[in-house]
């Protein structure tokens, strides 16, 4: 029965694919929730066929006893005299009590069932602390010590302990595809496992409501084969190199000298503050100010111009910046692979 | 029944011929409960207009992707202020206008227990809607979502007035609907026409004096919150602040022990106009009677254990998150109960499709759809993927606009032409209801997708992913639909007030007791009553050849009928366990573990101890007092009375010396989270003896005014009770406060 309606909704999810235009995928590209790609998402996906079986039955059923209602005694007519009134029937109210009596005791012991499948226990000392800031995350190798903002690698095919934390507010932590949600609580650590099945980059957002720019608090997912991942994370250990050109070395002096390093931290420099995004590899990204624009070089230029015409209310004030020190701050920024 | 269609016409219809020069008064100074239930309704139906044009804003905001109509902090605010607008100030007051005007009819009632109490609850909700919605001039309306999640609510993170006067105002509209509740409860106890037995209520009385139970036990509960909340902004305390050593998931717990039971404060009257609309539609006697009103009880009771439900991705660990599925599920099976026998009476009966009917038929259908949805939040692996996403802005819809609203519209097309005299219209009912339907399905239906999508709810914008642009197009348009059929409804409204078909006394062939009197009833409700034996006597009135079997009287419980001033008494103590109970539990969290700095041991215990005594003294002083006026013995009860008096401000006097000596040791409530906990705790209780004294001061006065020479004075005891409550909260808040500390 279970397969069976599994392989009915995997129908059903190939029926619309095929007639969606262009090459988007409906249940693929659209209904993320439906297409897991991990054994933890996996297993919650299989218990959400399982209830959807469930609601449909009783749906049917409610939805049968009024359309026969409805069919199959007439309507009311003026001055008629009322039909025979009734009061009720002990065996059919038993019977629609201990039904869903039954099926609840079914769907409790599949909870916790997947509960433990989808969320098992902690480890020791988890791979990765994401840290929810507002409004960005903030991602730890635990083994390793890089530090990066709101793009997390991740090897494919291996379960990854995350510990999550937050420094201001809440926020939650959601990869539709991957593995539950979870809030970050500050005081409160709490522990997931994610799990990627295949080499892709997936959105991830922010999901409790956290203040001003709650909306964007994306993140991107990027998991990646196993020496592809080990060699970004080397170089994401790796201090910031020096700057070649001659704009670009004024755009460091500038860094330097003004109150950047109050926040932000780029390795090989003085700057080694934690308020703000790491900014060592930032030319690495493919977002910038947690996914509201793409990491271009007009993008970042309009940031420093001012960042709160970008992502208003952002923590990074507008510094009010010339043009020829925007164009210098961006060349050096650049730099940072 | 005159014709009449002239506003003049209509005023007669609506007035006493003495209140006709004074009509603004009339209504304004009113404590009769049919004017005070349409004011409540009316109340409401203005901040629809508000929450409603705040729905809009939100719906076209989101139509297209990165759109800038709105600001962040704009769009933040409107959806905070939408969700507890709409809640507090709309489904709340409609719906307790619904039952002002129509519980007492239902048992045959002249008025409610307490009609200038009820008089306050309504005129409290307006004061707190218009405190709300003044945050807008004091620099912001509150932006933190209608749940105002801490510490995102606290001051570091929300440095704006707002809070504070969301805060304030949902304390007024909490006493105001604790009030409310206090009275339905006592209403059904003691007004009561003879041969209306408990087991005699109909089902609509029934669940709304159940639902009256869940209002006074959850209501308070936010009030605590609320007041901690605000002890935390406004005098430095530490309740909700992690970083100063106070716990952020507290304040969900609080919050979602009464907000789990709000869903179905408001919930239930709606299962309520159902339970009474398809039956008088059917032409035919609900099925199950007994079983429908037994789901009730069970849904109350559960609904006080399932909070956690709402925080299941907060990580509270797998133990603690399976007990809340368990009874989240099992409260699907009463509420199973509840669709099975509203379904099974349109079997076999004549079913007419008038416009009530097809509200409440509509409401039927969606809320199975949002009742089915609630598994996938109840499971608590599945709720891990649909939470706060637009699947679950969808669920809640479902319940909220496609069970409540489309009951209240229901409910309202039903027992209007009772309050009017005149019939609304059936053809503008019939387009409301189709473009309500259409528009809430199209609004609603797609979030779902929405959700599993991964949206976001509460993020003022969106980016063009694949689908998510022209779904949210969708919703948008679906919402003007829902407008468009507001419009019209509130147009009928007015016209049918002024131009609709009279009505006449029972215009659906209803079998209840509203039905037996005038439209619009007499000021005091009914000239004459027919015999009550069963849950339908106009039933049995009106088909003396096949009347309803009659309900047996079954024991004392039954016909029970105390004196009302007590059992209000009781009551509002009943609600205050609520309140200390929290603030008792916030106390043992808090001080678990005994914690370094000044705390407990600066406390004088002895001195305290001593003070106490005076305390549980003036229980037994006050009982003194009570057998003195049963004795007849009016000078013992005096001397008694003011023995209690000179106790109980010796007690308040001795906690004004002791928090004197802290503050003077620079103890205060910011100092850190003992004090925060000890100040609000004995603070309150302080309260309440302030309170305490100040009624046996009135009952004082009265006992040597010269009113009281003839008479009795039932207020002693119910002030009694009262003060007894207050000794025995003193005892455990002693006991955990100054005895704890000694023993571990």
């Amino acid at each position: 029965m279970f397969w069976l309606s599994l392989q009915a909704v995997a129908t059903i999810g190939f029926v619309v694919n095929a007639q969606l235009p262009g090459d988007a995928l409906f249940i693929a590209d659209v209904v993320r929730v439906f297409n897991p790609q991990s054994p933890q998402a996996r297993a919650i996906f299989d218990l959400t066929i399982v209830v959807i079986v469930v609601m449909a039955v009783i749906f049917a059923v409610v939805i049968g006893i009024v359309t026969y209602a409805w069919v199959r005694f007439p309507r009311w007519r003026e001055g008629e005299r009322d039909p025979e009134q009734g009061q009720g029937n002990k065996t059919i109210e038993i019977v629609w009590t201990a039904i869903p009596l039954g099926i609840v005791a079914v769907l409790f012991v599949l909870a916790a069932r997947t509960m433990g499948i989808s969320d098992p226990p902690p480890p020791a000392k988890p791979d990765i602390v994401i840290i929810g800031h507002q409004w960005w995350w903030e991602a730890r190798y635990t083994n390793s010590g890089a530090v990066v903002a709101n793009e997390i690698h991740i090897p494919v095919g291996k379960p990854v302990a995350l510990r999550l934390d937050a420094v201001d507010v809440l926020h939650e932590f959601w990869v539709p595809e991957l593995a539950r949600k979870i809030t970050t609580v500050p005081g409160h650590p709490n522990h997931i496992w994610i799990q990627a099945d295949k080499p892709a980059t997936y959105l991830g957002v922010c999901t409790e409501f956290c203040g001003t720019q709650h909306a964007w608090m994306h993140f991107l997912l990027v998991a990646e084969p196993q020496e592809e991942f080990q060699k970004w994370e080397q170089t994401q250990l790796l201090p910031a190199r020096a700057p070649v050109k001659d704009d670009a070395q004024k755009g460091l002096a500038l860094f330097e000298q003004m109150t950047c390093v109050n926040c932000h931290t780029i390795k090989g420099t003085i700057a080694s503050a934690t308020f703000g995004p790491d900014l060592t590899h930032f030319a690495s990204r493919k977002q910038l100010g947690a996914g509201v624009v793409p990491n271009t070089p007009e993008n970042l230029r309009r940031w420093l111009h001012d960042p709160q015409q970008v992502k208003v209310g952002a923590k990074m004030p507008n510094f009010k910046f010339t043009d020829e020190q925007v164009s210098q701050l961006a060349d050096y920024i650049e730099t940072l692979k | 029944m005159n014709g009449n269609t002239t506003i003049a016409g209509t005023v007669a219809r609506l007035l006493t011929p003495a209140e006709r020069q004074h009509w603004k008064l009339a209504w304004l100074s009113t404590v009769d409960h049919k004017r005070i239930g349409v004011l409540y309704m009316l109340t409401g139906l203005v901040f629809f207009v508000f929450g409603g044009i705040e729905a809009l804003l939100i719906r076209l905001q989101l139509m297209v992707p990165n759109n800038t109509l709105l600001g962040p902090d704009t769009y933040n605010w409107i959806f905070t202020m939408h969700g507890t607008t709409m809640i507090f100030l709309v489904a709340m007051p409609v719906l307790f206008g619904i039952m002002n005007y129509i519980l007492p009819l239902q048992i045959g009632a002249r008025d409610m227990a307490f009609p200038r109490l009820n008089a306050l609850g309504v005129w409290l909700v307006p004061f707190g809607g218009i405190l709300l919605h003044f945050s807008f001039l004091a620099g912001g309306a509150p932006a933190v979502g209608w749940f105002a999640y801490t510490p995102l609510s606290e001051t570091p993170y929300s440095s704006q007035l707002g809070v504070d006067y969301w805060a304030i105002s949902l304390l007024v509209l909490g006493i105001g609907s604790v009030s409310a509740g206090i009275n339905f409860i006592v209403t059904v106890l003691t007004q009561r026409a003879p041969g209306m037995t408990l087991r005699r209520l109909p089902l609509f009385t029934w669940m709304v004096f159940m639902n009256a139970f869940l209002i006074i036990l959850a209501l308070p509960i936010l009030n605590a919150g609320l007041v901690m909340l605000l002890i935390d902004r406004l005098m430095g305390g530490r309740f909700f602040l992690p970083f100063a050593g106070g716990s952020a998931i507290m304040w969900q717990h609080i919050f979602w022990a009464f907000g789990h039971p709000e869903v179905y404060i408001v919930a239930i009257p709606a299962f309520a106009i159902l339970s009474e609309v398809i039956p008088v539609f059917s032409r035919k006697a609900i099925f199950g009677h007994e079983f429908v009103a037994a789901s009730t009880v069970v849904i109350v009771i559960l609904s006080l254990l399932v909070w956690a439900h709402h925080m299941f991705t907060v990580g509270l660990g797998h133990a603690i998150d399976l007990f809340f599925v368990a009874a989240s599920v099992l409260i699907a099976v009463p509420t199973g109960v509840k669709l099975f026998n509203w379904s099974a009476t349109m079997v076999g009966g004549r079913v007419r499709f008038a416009t009530p009917m097809l509200f409440c038929v509509g409401a039927l259908l969606q809320f199975l759809i949002g009742g089915l949805t609630g598994i996938s939040h109840a499971v608590a692996p599945l709720d891990w993927q649909t939470k706060n996403s637009y699947y679950l802005v969808a669920h809640f819809h479902n319940v909220f606009v496609g069970l409540i609203v489309f009951a209240i519209l229901g409910a309202i097309y039903y027992w209007f032409p009772k309050m009017s005299g005149r019939m609304m219209s059936e053809r503008i009912g019939k387009w409301t209801f189709w473009l309500m339907t259409i528009g809430f399905n199209l609004t609603f239906m797609i979030q779902h997708v929405l959700g599993l999508a991964g949206m976001p709810r509460r993020t003022f914008t969106y980016p063009d992913l694949p689908g998510w642009t022209w779904m949210n197009m969708v919703s948008t348009i679906g919402a003007f639909f829902m407008a468009a059929a507001s419009i019209l409804f509130v147009w009928d409204l007015v016209s049918s007030l002024f131009r609709g078909k009279p009505a006449g006394d029972n215009p659906w062939n209803a079998w209840t007791l509203e039905w037996a009197t005038t439209s619009p009833p007499p000021h005091e409700n009914f000239d004459a009553l027919p015999p009550i034996r069963s849950r339908r006597p106009l039933w049995d009135y009106m088909n003396p050849d096949r009347p309803d079997p009659v309900v047996p009287v079954g024991g004392a419980l039954d016909t029970f009928r105390p004196e009302k001033n007590k059992v209000g008494v009781i009551t509002f103590i009943i609600s205050e366990l609520g309140f200390f109970g929290t603030l008792i539990l916030a106390y043992l969290f808090y001080n678990a573990t005994p914690k370094s700095g000044p705390g407990a041991q600066r406390l004088d215990v002895l001195k305290t101890t001593i003070f106490s005594v005076c305390l549980f003294a003036s229980s037994f002083t006050i009982w003194r007092s009570e057998v003195g006026l049963h004795a007849n013995q009016r000078g013992k009860m005096k001397a008694w009375l003011v023995v209690t008096i000179v106790l109980g401000a010796i007690f308040i006097v001795g906690q004004g010396m002791e928090y004197w000596t802290l503050f003077q040791s620079g103890v205060s409530v910011g100092l850190d989270l003992f004090a925060t906990t000890f100040f609000t705790l004995t603070g309150f209780h302080g309260l309440h003896v302030c309170f305490g004294l100040l009624a046996l001061l009135i009952v004082l006065g009265v006992a040597f005014s010269r009113a009281f020479k003839n008479g009795d004075l039932p207020a002693l005891g119910a002030v009694g009770y009262y003060w007894h409550f207050v000794d025995v909260v003193w005892v455990f808040v002693f006991s955990i406060v100054y005895l704890w500390p000694l023993i571990r």
